[in-house]
């Protein structure tokens, strides 16, 4: 399109021009890179350029054991990695068929939520930040801090625990944890979250830049294959904790909040209100948990105790096994996806009744949500797009895999 | 076999097989289910009207997935694989067509939005091409990358590297070069040893002769060659060095320490 005599430019002819958002942008999110084809500040067309960031990771797995290959899950969305291992062990013990033990099912999901905690507080810090408010990020940044400490005592690692094990959990958390975990929901977290809520959700300018953008129907959300709070801003009440209940979620009592509007604003609200959902899930989580053990006793899949390895001989030979040739999984293929804090990550398995997977194709959530980027982003303006950005909650490390 | 597993939960998979097969019947090479996920296996020229029905008439409404494989052994080797998901029953299905490296799959970005991207990541990754659809671009590779990485035939090392070059002040594309020899090992089985050579095994010749015992009486035992030993037979000159004492003064420091 050409404005050809247009009364600010003095007559000069003024014409569509291309930029590149990207690929190093702070907004962004990551490695991103946008061509954008703008008109003045109107975006005309975005063609997202992804895959700076593919590190072949499907592939590295092919010549893994499964244990082995559990880790790389967490370096996919490393913004809530035990979700991404909560898709891979729930493959392999649909495969296995693998029964898991009362009391690691509700570890499980009591962490996935916390990891669900700890991702809304970085992208809800960062979706802010990218509409210029400073203050509440580095409050919930704060946050996020706490349950990466939590991670650390339950696993070991802040980021990358590489906790979920096929079977259960790597090893049980001290009683003090899950006392903590409590008490810095009734105590500490809501009081810093509503403070820095507070902040945002009435703020004007917050809402001039959130309020009525990348309106995405109904229609359009369920055909661009959107899930998780995308989905959910659009009013469609999917959430596959509730739908296709896994490990103890069938359980739960928890609250699916939807948006009515499908802006940015809602997608954001959306994921306020799923945090204190989250927070209900782990209250009942550490009321219901029982004791017992946290790991499948197949010894063919789960290794031995260290103790046990010292008393029997059955025990060692088991650990020298699964830590040298694995466990071999039965022949078949499985898709299972989870409700990742993003939406649905899948997880696409085929065994060939080896030691190794024969493949593993990953389904990231970011995919599906960044291609509609170009719908969504049409006839917006520039400064807009890092809030729609924001609000799909992309992280590159599992849209380029 | 009793579900013992708490992988997500879906509606029941009882008699979907038959529902749907009465519609894509014509298209339908195999149907089955295993490990609780029902997988139709269809004519490739038929996957946008099986998929076309399956959406319209069977209210499986999103696309979630389209995954890629590879099985060098067949006669079409490369296997795309639909995951369908329906909101409204509460279902997934998979569907699959087969193909090799010349004939396409249609595409079906006819019928979703989303299937651009996840077809163009499935011929990025393995070089299936899809009929129809008008940006087939590679997606996730570097720009100007050859070859399709997933298949099973492509090193997982890879064929060029890049660094930065000092020199050129710019990236530099090299073939790549392994200081050593890329370690991968089966762990099929530690027990019995494996019925291939292994990596650094290739340079002994032969097994070695454990009946002999390994001796030095004579130069010829050490294996050293027979240059070693000529040379050995003739002796050198070189006399062990003098002994000298050597006095090492330790300079005195100053203050305590």
């Amino acid at each position: 399109m050409q404005i050809e005599e247009s009364p600010t430019t003095d007559g000069n002819v003024i014409t569509n021009y291309t930029i590149n958002f990207g690929p190093q942008h702070p907004a962004a999110h990551g490695v991103l890179r946008m061509v954008m084809e703008l008109d003045g500040e109107v975006i005309e067309r975005i063609d997202p350029h992804v895959g700076l960031l593919h590190r072949g990771t499907e592939k590295l797995i092919e010549q893994k054991t499964y244990l082995q290959a559990l880790p790389y899950f967490d370096r996919l969305d490393y913004c809530s990695p035990l979700c991404q291992e909560h898709s891979y062990v729930l493959a392999i013990e649909k495969l296995l068929n693998l029964e898991v033990p009362e009391r690691a099912q509700y570890l499980r999901v009591l962490f996935a939520e916390l990891t669900r905690i700890c991702n809304h507080m970085l992208n809800m810090g960062a979706h802010v930040l990218d509409v210029g408010a400073f203050t509440p990020n580095l409050w919930i940044m704060d946050l996020r801090e706490d349950c990466m400490n939590f991670f650390e005592r339950a696993s070991g690692a802040r980021m990358h625990s590489a906790w979920f094990r096929p079977g259960g959990v790597h090893q049980d958390v001290p009683e003090k944890l899950l006392v903590d975990i409590g008490d810095w929901l009734d105590n500490r977290f809501f009081q810093l979250f509503d403070d820095a809520m507070s902040l945002v959700m009435d703020n004007r300018i917050f809402k001039q830049r959130n309020v009525d953008i990348a309106v995405v129907s109904r229609d359009d959300a369920v055909a661009w294959g959107f899930s998780g709070p995308m989905i959910r801003a659009a009013g469609i009440p999917w959430d596959l904790r509730k739908s296709q209940p896994y490990d103890v979620y069938d359980r739960m009592e928890f609250d699916i909040p939807v948006g009515t509007n499908s802006d940015c604003y809602d997608r954001f609200m959306v994921r306020v209100k799923e945090v204190r959902e989250s927070a209900k899930i782990i209250r009942q989580c550490l009321r219901d948990m029982p004791d017992g053990p946290v790991a499948s006793t197949d010894g063919k899949v789960s290794p031995p105790k260290r103790g046990e390895m010292k008393q029997s001989m059955e025990s060692l030979i088991h650990h020298f096994k699964l830590y040298t040739e694995g466990f071999h999984v039965p022949e078949g293929e499985v898709y299972v996806a989870t409700e990742s804090p993003k939406g649905e990550f899948g997880v696409y398995l085929v065994s060939d009744g080896t030691n190794k997977p024969y493949r593993c194709k990953i389904r990231p959530t970011a995919f599906s949500h960044l291609q509609a980027m170009d719908m969504m982003s049409k006839g917006h303006m520039l400064p807009d797009a890092t809030a729609i950005l924001g609000a799909i909650d992309v992280v590159f490390g599992e849209c380029d895999r | 076999m009793a579900v013992q597993h708490s992988a997500p939960k879906f509606a029941s998979n009882d008699g979907v097989i038959d529902a749907l097969s009465e519609s894509i019947s014509v298209w339908v090479i195999d149907a089955q289910e295993k490990h609780g996920e029902i997988i139709f296996t269809v004519q490739r020229d038929a996957i946008e009207d099986v998929l076309r029905t399956l959406r319209d008439d069977h209210k499986y409404q999103q696309l979630m997935e389209i995954a890629g494989a590879d099985y060098p052994d067949r006669p079409e080797r490369f296997e795309v694989v639909y995951m369908l998901l329906s909101l409204t029953k509460n279902h997934r299905i998979m569907v699959k067509v087969s193909t090799d490296e010349a004939a396409p799959v249609p595409t079906v970005t006819t019928l979703w939005p989303n299937a651009g991207w996840l077809e163009r990541e499935v011929f990025d990754m393995y070089g299936v091409t899809f009929a129809g659809n008008r940006d087939l671009r590679r997606i996730l590779t570097d720009y100007g990358f050859e070859g399709h990485p997933f298949r099973k035939d492509f090193p997982m090392t890879g064929y060029t590297e890049l660094r930065y070059s000092e020199e050129e002040k710019r990236v530099v594309y090299e073939p790549v070069e392994l200081p050593q020899d890329m370690r991968t090992f089966d762990f099929l089985s530690p027990w019995e040893g494996s019925d291939y050579v292994l990596p650094g095994d290739e340079k002994a010749d032969g097994a070695p002769d454990v009946d002999k015992p390994k001796v030095t009486e004579t130069p010829a035992d050490t294996g050293a060659g027979e240059d070693a030993e000529e040379l050995a037979e003739k002796g050198t000159e070189a006399v062990p060095p003098d002994m000298v004492e050597v006095e090492i003064e330790q300079e005195e420091k100053g203050g305590d320490s």
